[in-house]
């Protein structure tokens, strides 16, 4: 099967899981196939959260994302234990206020966003982790931007709905943020 | 809830257990399978039912032995040195003929061990878990949609043969988070004439108890027990096979493990190596036709686990030894990878040395 597989991770407290969760219910609502595995535990108190995430037209055997198309980062410890697992010809999406280095392969493709520095400045701090969900939308077409307000609205728990707006907000902005990329718009999604 | 939802897989245990008409939920805390009890925390008071948190697993399980004596759906969960503490009272459950379905999310052991996802209590579920002559069924879910759908037969199932019903989970598979509908045609439970409702003067009372202090009533009940789990052999197995048809190498897991197993599988195929996927979803009773179906046309039959290697023993059992059985194992709380398993299934379709 042609799948996306996501792997999501940074510091616990940065919205990675909910970043996971948002791709899901997109995919869902795409009537795909999909998984969502967080980390929990120690290792999430401990301040490091990661979840997998696959989005697929088909059936999918293991939820566990060993050899990600596409890994989102948030802290330089995440990229140093993931990089090496990124399918050849995958995308490495960099926070880069908070990651100060740069993707060490030559066979996968890093892209930076600002992402944290970009939330500070719109008044919208904490969502950086969305601002780089709409930079994997815009590079990967992982799922369709007509999916996204319906997706945010199944995310955000009702008690929490006024946090919508600021969350759009987010994953435009991302979606707007113009990077260079040799290979953009190619499909890059693999068999597993 | 017929549409088509994402869950976790502890939460739709919880919601797929009030579907099938549980009003009764006892537990206590522990880590891979606490949403379950904070699902019940949630519904049970809104629907007319008893979520209680008790002061140990032991007392959950015995307020499970008192809920099951009067007749009600009554579930419990936890995860593996929970379950140990659990398991005197599942034994008596068993030797008082009590249906009740208790969840084990299995996380590494022995001892306290950690919180991530294993198999290792494969033993203890399928061997019974307690002391005495006794078996409970074991359903082993691989997908969210299957924690639900094998949680409602197993209220079924244990109402039908009147024994506890387990279902062997794992850390994985109640973390993940997938579609799942509850379409489900529920049957009614059927009628409990044993169960301590109150006599109103119009019967005999009813005893629930598993003490019995002759010898040749215990050997009796003993005996009549094991008569009805042989039915239960003949009638309840259910197993999943996928491309077993011509296949040169079966891999034989279940749950997380299966899952793994079936992208290897498939990559496999891919590469031109006839493999396939033998996956019991009952681990007792355990699908032993199915496996004995796989002597003379299998060459080798790779077991995949999250534990040093515990139903390796069943398929041994069921192939008579007559397929060579190589383990792919990882414990303690790890997971095995699909490339290894992928390794393992080119290495014996070479006809590699097997160790066994």
């Amino acid at each position: 099967m042609l799948d996306y597989g996501f792997v999501i991770a940074g510091f616990g407290g940065q919205g990675l899981l909910f970043a996971g969760k948002f791709l899901a219910y997109a995919g869902l609502l795409e009537n795909r196939e999909v998984s969502w595995l967080p980390s929990y535990g120690p290792e999430m108190r401990g301040g490091t959260a990661n979840c997998n995430v696959i989005l697929s037209d088909g059936p999918i055997g293991s939820p566990i994302v060993s050899k990600p198309n596409v890994l989102m980062v948030m802290n330089g410890p995440s990229l140093d234990r993931y990089e090496n697992s990124v399918y050849i010809g995958g995308r490495a999406f960099v926070d880069s206020t908070l990651v100060t280095r740069k993707i060490v392969r030559d066979d996968i493709y890093g892209i930076y966003v600002p992402a944290t520095k970009m939330a500070d400045e719109m008044g919208i701090s904490g969502l950086a982790n969305m601002i780089l969900i709409g930079s994997i939308i815009r590079q990967t077409k992982c799922i369709k931007e007509e999916t996204i307000v319906e997706a945010l609205k199944k995310v955000i728990p009702a008690s929490k709905a006024n946090l919508f707006d600021a969350n759009y907000k987010a994953v435009r902005a991302g979606l707007d943020y113009e990077v260079k990329e040799d290979s953009y718009g190619n499909d890059i999604r693999h068999d597993w | 809830m017929s549409e088509k939802v994402l869950m976790k897989g502890n939460e739709a245990i919880a919601e797929a257990a009030i579907t099938a008409g549980c009003r009764h939920y006892f537990g206590y805390p522990i880590t891979p399978q606490t949403e379950i009890a904070a699902y019940m925390a949630k519904r049970m008071p809104k629907i007319g039912g008893t979520f209680l948190q008790a002061e140990s697993e032991i007392a959950a399980i015995n307020m499970v032995y008192g809920a099951a004596s009067a007749g009600k759906r009554v579930m419990t969960s936890s995860s593996s040195p929970g379950i140990s503490l659990k398991s005197e009272g599942i034994s008596y459950l068993a030797g008082s003929d009590l249906p009740a379905v208790i969840v084990n999310a299995q996380r590494g052991g022995p001892g306290l061990g950690g919180i991530q996802p294993s198999q290792s209590d494969y033993f203890q579920a399928t061997r019974g878990g307690g002391h005495g002559d006794y078996h409970i069924l074991v359903l082993a879910p691989a997908s969210v949609q299957e924690m639900a759908a094998l949680t409602v037969k197993a209220f079924d199932l244990a109402d039908k043969w009147r024994m506890p019903a387990m279902i062997l989970a794992d850390g994985t598979i109640g973390q993940v988070m997938e579609p799942v509908t509850f379409d489900f045609d529920i049957a009614p439970a059927p009628e409990k004439p044993w169960a301590t409702t109150g006599t109103e003067l119009r019967r005999p009372h009813n005893i629930v108890n598993s003490l019995c202090l002759q010898p040749e009533e215990l050997e009796r009940q003993n005996f009549a027990r094991f008569d009805r789990y042989a039915q239960v052999e003949k009638e309840e197995p259910l197993c999943e096979e996928y491309l077993t048809e011509d296949a040169d190498v079966v891999v034989a897991a279940f749950g997380i493990a299966a899952r793994v197993s079936k992208n290897a599988v498939d990559e496999a195929r891919r590469q031109g190596i006839k493999a396939g996927l033998i996956r019991p979803i009952t681990l007792w009773p355990f699908p032993k036709a199915n496996f004995a179906k796989l002597v003379g046309k299998t060459k080798a039959i790779i077991t995949v686990e999250l534990s040093m290697g515990q139903m390796v023993e069943d398929v041994l059992l069921a192939t008579k030894c007559r397929i060579p059985v190589e383990k792919c194992n990882r414990a303690g709380g790890m997971i095995p990878s699909s490339e290894r398993v992928l390794r393992e299934i080119v290495e014996a379709s070479q006809g590699g040395e097997i160790p066994w």
